[in-house]
């Protein structure tokens, strides 16, 4: 347990105890039971079969993608994979839960423990369990801000796949509980599971967060419901921490609870509807069978499981030389990483991760783009990296260069090209431009080789000025020194 | 097991069910007849017995990952109680 | 019986077999089969044997048989016009399960059973009567009142004490509904009895098919790993003609089987010459009649002497049977029943507050029996309670299944009651639910373990009413049951007619 990872109370240290349990809505184009499309944004009540309404006498019939999809998630987040599960039912009355139950798995879920990497700051990583994945069906969608005294239900998210992916209560901070989120999105989406895309509501998280005394037993905890951003689950978490620190140092004790966060206020708060004790009277689920799969058939889909971003990172770091921290930037995203693969395809791996990350990043950034849409592609971001490589232009030039390929969508040597921009090495043209601002500026000169180590740079600017920028700046240094030294 | 009165509410609560609290005694000795009667189970050794999971020896069938239905809102909401636009409508739920 | 094949009345006299037959020689058409039996409905309603009655549809759809008939496009039940317990959902038809939550429920969706059967040519008379959500004995927790049985106690020409007897249930208006004339056959479910104790109050045929066998989409749901559907009927060879048309695999189902639907007429062919027999001594419960110890002999005489050998088999957990239903079906159906909570269909009684709209509406949309199992239900499944109940409840349940598994290693068929005693009168039973809930002491069984079972009449109770026979089979193994029944059939020679046709 690292020491900086303690809370100071006024009473003394303490210690965050975190687990997550994040619904990932699984990719597929139906229902986990029902053949009504997943798509988002339709109309109310449009997307919507008559086993998602829940009508009498409707019967579930499962999706073998889905469950394809369990197993992939599963396999990645190296996890057992039980051939035998069973689909229970969880019982309860709301209205956007049209049957009076969820179907979901309880004591025998699809998927048990496994664990995930953590990539923290500076290149650290940790180790975190998980434990367990299971399959389940999302309940619709409650509306309570469209009529004063009503809400409204949208059953289109009814029925659709879920996968509850549930953590050891192995973390310990807000970061690390980040960093969970970051890598499981990571992840899942590498594995082509779940788009992860918080604001869609694709991915969400519940967290369990307690406090304690270093090295003392768990504390009572909380849970924070429906975090729909990887920044509210840390704040959420660190605002809660601090609550329940406040709450045992004034000498109370720490209610089991579910909470809300409330983004704009940035707090916490006790939920109101749901104050009575659940007891969901779990059974298996009589309209199902237990789900049996084929070890076979899972070494299959094992087999197909692209690179994940662990094995990915160790390849960045052993074969392309690049720092932790730099393998790891680049392998959060498989679409980066592909990226990067292509632009540093016979280059300068090195060179080609500062560009990606740098300016690629920046300007992408700056733009609002993501990588899938970036201006400048992959391949041509490897010809400018080649061209400064090979000395055709300076690393200064290349940036306008790219400015320009940005902009424009150019390949880098039409643009060298067409400006003029190529780079001159040649020692004998830069001699004599050298030589010709040496006798321009013989003052200047004399104080330089008297030991004025400032008007060297000076006369580097006056040649690339000289040159348009175009003369390479590594001759430039070389030959000044040579003519200006005493 | 003998039910008492407030765990017939209890229940109650649980599945939705309004009993007024004058039917409260009765249903409690109902229920608890029932219990005494199924609790005869107690006498049958179920050590190592596997509880039945399913009555057909079949396979779980999985179906392609196909939209094959939706579209078809009217029909949803045809016989809907309340509903506005589209959705289906209930009291204000507080959160 | 000679059947008068010109006189409307003589049309509702036949068994569905005779009606095909007459149908397909030409002696009559579906509308004129039909407009017989639409009438005997309307003579009929003192039984209160349908909800709903659908003589415009009952009319088209036999106009459009006969067309079809025309154009040589005949299915394996043109033309004949049958019942349909009120669970099955029907499109555009309201259906009601028998309870107030569903009274203006019209589904947009027709149920697998009565689709096929639709398919097969066959024309709906109504919905008919039933306990509440298929839950009880007597055909007397329906919403719309009790159905009535035609049969009366002897020498009592309105029932016991005035009262009219029970046709039993849940599937008792099905079973009322064939028992008197108004249908040739009618379609029911069966979770722990609720097709053969009806037929076997009323006299008629009634099978209960192997779980699997017959799709339960569209069915409104009481206990999942229980319900199935299966025919009633006044032959033998009728429920086999009825069983041919409604089986078969449902995609829809995941508990549907996929395997060929045999032809179960064709099977009635054979004899039962060294069909083994098992008669379980478990069955011979405290306080049977002594009529009931006599019916089960004469069943066994009568197939021995037409060649089955006959033998003692132990089913040593049978007493245990219907506490464990009582514990699985209630369990299955309080979440099943969890959807009429008011927001999508059926009864609402509106509130400003959520919680009491839900309470409200479930408080007066269902009745007594069926608020009584689904607290038991919600109760064996809290936490807590788990594993006493529910869990040791499907452990006994295997149990059960093993016990048949071993019997059927030594015998074809096993011959029980079908009832511990006839039909009852209106009103009585109602203030001990275990009074009534042992009425299904024969039938849960072969419920709990999805075998198929078929109850036939055979003879008349010492008060009057007719007592049946119930023949228990291996799994999807209905062509033997149907056969042996056939043999009991024909042995029982049963042909006493209800009183009360109306």
């Amino acid at each position: 347990m690292a020491e900086g990872l303690l809370i100071e109370g006024r009473t003394g240290d303490w210690e965050m105890v975190i687990g997550l349990e994040v619904h990932a809505q699984v990719i597929s184009k139906a229902k986990l039971f029902s053949g009504a499309s997943t798509r988002f944004g339709a109309a109310p009540n449009s997307q919507v079969s008559l086993v998602d309404a829940a009508m009498p006498g409707m019967l579930p019939v499962i999706n073998a993608y889905c469950v394809e999809q369990a197993v992939r998630a599963g396999l990645a987040l190296k996890s057992r994979i039980n051939l035998f599960s069973v689909f229970d039912r969880k019982n309860y009355f709301y209205p956007d839960l049209p049957a009076g139950y969820q179907i979901s798995q309880y004591s025998q879920p699809i998927v048990g423990e496994g664990d995930i990497v953590l990539d923290l700051e500076g290149g650290a990583t940790r180790t975190v369990g998980i434990t367990r994945l299971h399959l389940e069906q999302d309940a619709g969608k409650s509306l309570h801000d469209r009529g004063p005294a009503a809400t409204h239900v949208d059953l289109n998210r009814s029925g659709i796949a879920l996968m509850e992916i549930v953590s050891e209560p192995d973390l310990r901070s807000a970061e690390e509980a980040g960093a969970y989120m970051r890598k499981l999105r990571s992840i899942l989406r590498y594995i082509g599971a779940c788009d992860g895309n918080m604001e869609e509501g694709s991915l969400r998280c519940d967290a369990n967060v307690s406090v304690r005394r270093p090295g003392e037993a768990y504390g009572t905890r909380c849970e924070i419901k429906n975090l729909n951003s990887v920044r509210f689950v840390m704040r959420a978490i660190d605002y809660e921490a601090r609550r329940q620190i406040e709450v045992i140092e004034d000498g109370g004790t720490v209610a089991l609870e579910t909470r809300l966060f409330d983004s704009e206020a940035g707090v916490t708060r006790a939920m109101r509807s749901k104050e009575e004790a659940h007891d969901y009277r779990y059974f298996p689920d009589p309209d199902l069978l237990p789900l049996v799969l084929d070890q076979a058939w899972v070494d299959e889909i094992k087999a197909a499981l692209p690179e994940l971003p662990d094995d990915k990172k160790a390849r960045f770091i052993g074969d392309y030389g690049l720092s932790a921290y730099d393998a790891g930037v680049l392998v959060a995203e498989k679409d980066v990483a592909d990226y990067y693969e292509t632009a540093a395809q016979g280059r300068d791996a090195k060179l080609a991760a500062n560009w990606v990350t740098s300016e690629l990043f920046g300007a992408l950034n700056k733009a609002g783009l993501d990588i899938a849409h970036a201006p400048v592609s992959a391949a041509a971001l490897g010809g400018l990296i080649g061209l400064i490589a090979d000395g055709a232009i300076s690393g200064r030039m290349a940036k306008d260069v790219f400015a320009e390929m940005f902009e424009t969508g150019k390949e880098a040597a039409a643009i060298v090209e067409a400006k003029g921009l190529r780079q001159v090495s040649d020692e004998g043209a830069i001699e004599a431009v050298v030589d010709r601002v040496i006798a321009e500026n013989p003052a200047q000169a004399e104080q330089c080789r008297a030991g004025n180590q400032k008007l060297a740079g000076w006369f580097v600017g006056q040649v690339m000025r000289a040159t348009q920028g175009k003369a390479n700046p590594k001759l430039v240094n070389e030959i000044l020194r040579i003519k200006l030294s005493g | 097991m003998s039910i008492d009165n407030a765990t017939v509410a209890a229940i109650a609560r649980l599945a939705r069910i309004h009993v007024p609290e004058d039917d409260r005694a009765n249903l409690a000795r109902e229920l608890s007849n029932i219990l005494t009667w199924v609790e005869r189970l107690g006498e049958v050794d179920t050590e190592g017995v596997a509880p039945m999971t399913s009555v057909v020896e079949v396979a779980l069938p999985r179906r392609a990952d196909a939209v094959t239905d939706g579209g078809a809102a009217d029909d949803i909401l045809a016989n809907a109680p309340q509903r506005d636009d589209g959705f289906f409508v209930v009291p204000k739920v507080v959160e | 019986m000679t059947p008068d094949l010109t006189g409307l009345t003589g049309l509702t006299g036949l068994t569905l077999a005779e009606a095909r037959a007459g149908l397909e020689k030409g002696a009559f058409s579906s509308r004129e089969l039909t407009a017989a039996h639409i009438e005997a409905m309307a003579a009929g309603r003192g039984l209160n044997a349908f909800i709903t009655e659908t003589p415009e549809r009952a009319l088209e759809m036999a106009d459009a048989s006969d067309a079809r008939r025309r154009a040589g496009e005949a299915g394996p039940m043109e033309g004949v016009p049958i019942a349909v317990k009120d669970l099955f959902c029907t499109e555009g038809v309201r259906t009601t399960a028998g309870s107030r939550i569903l009274e203006s429920f019209v589904p947009p969706y027709e149920s697998t059973v009565t689709a096929n059967l639709w398919r097969a040519g066959a024309v709906m008379l109504g919905k008919t009567n039933m306990d509440e959500f298929a839950m009880g004995s007597s055909n007397m927790f329906s919403f719309a009142g009790p159905a009535i049985n035609p049969w009366r106690r002897q020498g009592d020409r309105t029932g016991a004490d005035g009262r009219p007897l029970v046709p039993g249930g849940s599937s008792g208006g099905s079973a009322a509904a064939v028992a008197a004339r108004l249908a040739p056959g009618a379609i029911g479910t069966d979770t722990g009895g609720s097709i053969r104790q009806p037929a076997s109050f009323c006299g008629v045929v009634g099978l209960k098919p192997t779980y699997g066998r017959c799709s339960r989409w569209g069915i409104v749901a009481f206990a999942s790993s229980l319900d199935q559907a299966g025919p009633l009927a006044r032959t033998v060879r009728d429920c086999a003609i009825m069983l041919g048309a409604m089986a078969g695999h449902d995609a829809k189902d995941s508990t549907s089987v996929d395997r060929p639907v045999p032809d179960y007429e064709a099977a009635l062919a054979g004899d039962i010459k060294g069909l083994r027999v098992g008669i379980p001594s478990e069955y011979r419960v405290d306080g049977m009649p002594d009529e009931i110890e006599r019916l089960w002999r004469r069943g066994v005489a009568w197939l021995e002497e037409r060649g089955a050998e006959v033998g003692d088999v132990s089913l040593p957990h049978t007493k245990y049977a219907l506490p464990a239903y009582y514990i699985i079906a209630p369990a299955e159906a309080s979440s099943n029943l969890a959807r009429y909570d008011g927001v999508r269909y059926g009864l609402r009684v509106p509130s400003d507050d959520l919680t009491e709209m839900y309470e409200k509406t479930r408080s007066a949309g269902f009745g007594a029996e069926v608020k009584r199992r689904v607290l038991i239900g919600a109760y064996v499944l809290s936490a807590g309670y788990y594993d006493a109940y529910y869990l040791k409840a499907q452990k006994v349940r295997s149990l059960i299944a093993g016990d048949f598994r071993q019997a059927f290693e030594t015998v074809d068929v096993v011959l029980t009651p079908t009832t511990p005693s006839p039909a009852f009168a209106v009103g009585e039973k109602t203030d001990d639910p275990i009074a009534m809930y042992l009425n299904d002491v024969f039938t849960g069984p072969a419920s709990l373990a999805g075998l198929p079972a078929i109850s036939v009449p055979a003879g008349l109770s010492e008060e009057g009413p007719p007592l049946g026979l119930q023949l228990i089979g291996r799994p999807f193994d209905e062509e033997t049951v149907l056969r042996a029944a056939r043999a009991l059939e024909q042995a029982a020679a049963f042909d006493a007619m209800p009183q009360g046709l109306g």
